[in-house]
């Protein structure tokens, strides 16, 4: 029994979710490989082989396979697959896109977004935005699973010495060309793994506004989130929303401000260990799950909060 | 140019779901059900080209029981030509609902596939993927943007760092997100209107497709509740709750 991890990565370092995905892995099997597909890699593929508990790396290096489109990582799939029995990669919109394509051109169903292992073939996962939580089981000769990233804890990114194998990229032609992408460009941390998170939901009223969450996570070394009201008002970028159909987070620290707590956000951070929420609305359902709750004037309660911080930074000092 | 969407039927968002006692699955009896959100999206996008003369028709499939007439039915009523209903009592994985659609592809050679990014009751993510996979078409997942050109099309898609932007050649499948798009109502008259539109329901059985299980659902539970919290009086109480209690900042 192998198992192959998918890592996710920009061609220059490795993202934070192969970490938590490979822990899956390795509670699945010891005989863990990693997969790096790409161009001009070799810095990803030195930073996977370090990562503690893996045996292999398997590189492509390959200017056609530079943006990592779904139609050509199922094609690599598709040829490397037989010699493991679980294909894994992170639930992010990068495993998203291309596993369940693999997986139906072999005939095989996939396991979506798993926040545990049981077994080598049963899994837990939830369904219903979190409101319930089932345990599968699959009858497949190969697994594809997806690993939500905030349920593993991530393996070690040091101390390993994996070998690496090179592998060709064998390109069958594809009708899709990649135009551009537009990464949002942040200082702070990733909001999938930042110890604190901050979020900002339809009650900041405004994309300005968003001026009072970032000086506090900059203190506090926080990324900033939102909910998808917030979004989709044009306050915040896509690529932070929380929730059912955004990013999943579980922060040391979540901070709601200005958000109801609609089951679909909740659904996105209620795995988070402490939760603050402040918001105007004493019943508004955050306040059902939140450790700590303020009924206050979020344009009143940011900059206090902001203030308050200072003194206790002070303190310390 | 002639587009296919296909449309689950599910409990309503907002409803607060309950899993059964016997953790067999979760309560469906006498739950308001509704057309799948995104794939609300999926219709107005294709009803939005067809208002621009882009699209010539809009056809709606769904799959399941014979109450997901009422899903197609509302699809029509915001304005689809025709409908097909893939009759099963038996609930479908996302891989063998590639499969259908796939005969239904095949059947009715639609230029293009619209369809949800994921269900919101499973929560899969699977089926707008499968199906490119097995027709062999691309694919435009968790788009919010769609334009039409000649023989191809350009697309931005959603992803965690952003937003990327492909162009596609048709024929292909799209999968939406929810910023696609405002879905429209459907008004009384339209709403009428549909009672009167065509709609196929076909027996599963005769598509002759293997439709078997191959993922078993052992149980399923209720989450681990979180324990209630306290109110703080003051941003000062909090931040010392923070810093002494929780130990967080």
């Amino acid at each position: 029994m192998s198992v192959l991890v998918i890592a996710e990565h920009n061609n220059k370092f490795l993202k934070a979710s192969t970490l938590n995905t490979v822990k899956a892995a390795l509670e699945i099997d010891a005989e863990v490989h990693v997969l790096v597909c790409g161009f001009n890699n070799d810095e990803v593929v030195k930073q996977t082989s370090a990562i503690e508990g893996i045996i292999k790396v398997l590189q492509i290096n390959d200017d056609l396979i530079e943006h990592q489109l779904a139609e050509q990582l199922s094609q690599v799939l598709v040829q490397i697959s037989k010699n493991y029995t679980h294909i894994l990669a992170p639930s992010t919109t990068f495993g998203k896109n291309f596993m369940p394509r693999a997986a139906a051109i072999l005939d095989v169903s996939q396991i979506s977004d798993i926040s545990a292992v049981v077994s080598a073939d049963t899994f837990i996962r939830p369904i219903y935005a979190g409101n319930a939580i089932a345990t599968v089981q699959s009858s497949d000769p190969i697994m594809f699973i997806t690993v939500r990233p905030t349920s593993f804890e991530p393996v070690e990114s040091s101390g390993g010495n994996a070998m690496i194998e090179k592998i060709t990229f064998n390109p069958e032609e594809i009708k899709t060309k990649f135009v551009n992408r537009e990464e949002a460009q942040s200082e702070r941390p990733e909001l999938g793994n930042a110890r604190i998170v901050i979020s900002g939901g339809r009650g900041l009223e405004s994309a300005d506004n968003f001026k009072l969450l970032n000086e506090i996570a900059d203190k506090l070394n926080a990324a900033v989130g939102a909910s998808r009201a917030a979004v989709d008002a044009g306050y915040i970028g896509n690529e932070c929303q929380v929730g059912q159909t955004g990013k999943m987070v579980a922060p040391e620290l979540y901070i709601a401000v200005g958000i109801s707590g609609a089951i679909q956000h909740l659904a996105g951070m209620k795995e988070s260990k402490i939760i603050v929420a402040i918001n105007k609305d004493e019943d508004a359902p955050i306040f059902a799950i939140a450790d700590y709750g303020l009924k206050a004037d979020l344009f009143e309660a940011l900059p206090e909060f902001s203030k308050e911080l200072d003194l206790l930074n002070n303190i310390a000092k | 140019m002639k587009i296919l969407v296909a449309v689950k039927r599910v409990i309503d968002y907002n409803v607060q779901i309950r899993v059964k006692s016997d953790q067999t699955g979760v309560e469906m009896d006498n739950v308001k059900m509704s057309m799948n959100p995104p794939d609300e999206n999926a219709v107005e996008e294709a009803l939005k080209l067809k208002d621009s003369g882009i699209a010539t028709e809009v056809v709606v499939v769904s799959i399941g029981q014979e109450k997901c007439q009422d899903t197609i039915r509302s699809a029509m009523a915001m304005g689809a030509d025709r409908g097909i209903l893939i009759k099963t009592d038996v609930s479908i994985e996302p891989l063998a609902v590639a499969k259908i659609l796939k005969a239904i592809v095949e059947k009715e050679q639609p230029d293009m596939v619209l369809l949800g990014k994921q269900a919101i009751d499973d929560d899969s993510n699977q089926t707008g993927q499968m199906l490119s996979a097995l027709l062999n078409w691309p694919q435009g997942c968790f788009i919010s943007k769609l334009g039409i050109n000649d023989k191809t099309i350009t697309i931005t898609r959603e992803i965690d760092e952003g937003l990327e932007h492909l162009e596609i050649q048709l024929p292909a499948v799209v999968t939406c997100d929810l910023r696609l798009n405002e879905p429209r109502f459907a008004s009384l008259p339209n709403i009428m209107k549909a009672k009167k539109k065509p709609l196929d329901v076909i027996a599963i059985e005769n598509l002759e497709i293997d439709i078997s299980p191959r993922v078993k659902f052992l149980k399923v539970e209720e989450p681990l509740a979180r324990k209630g919290g306290v109110m703080v009086a003051d941003v000062k109480e909090l931040i010392q709750k923070l810093k002494y209690e929780a130990k967080v900042i």
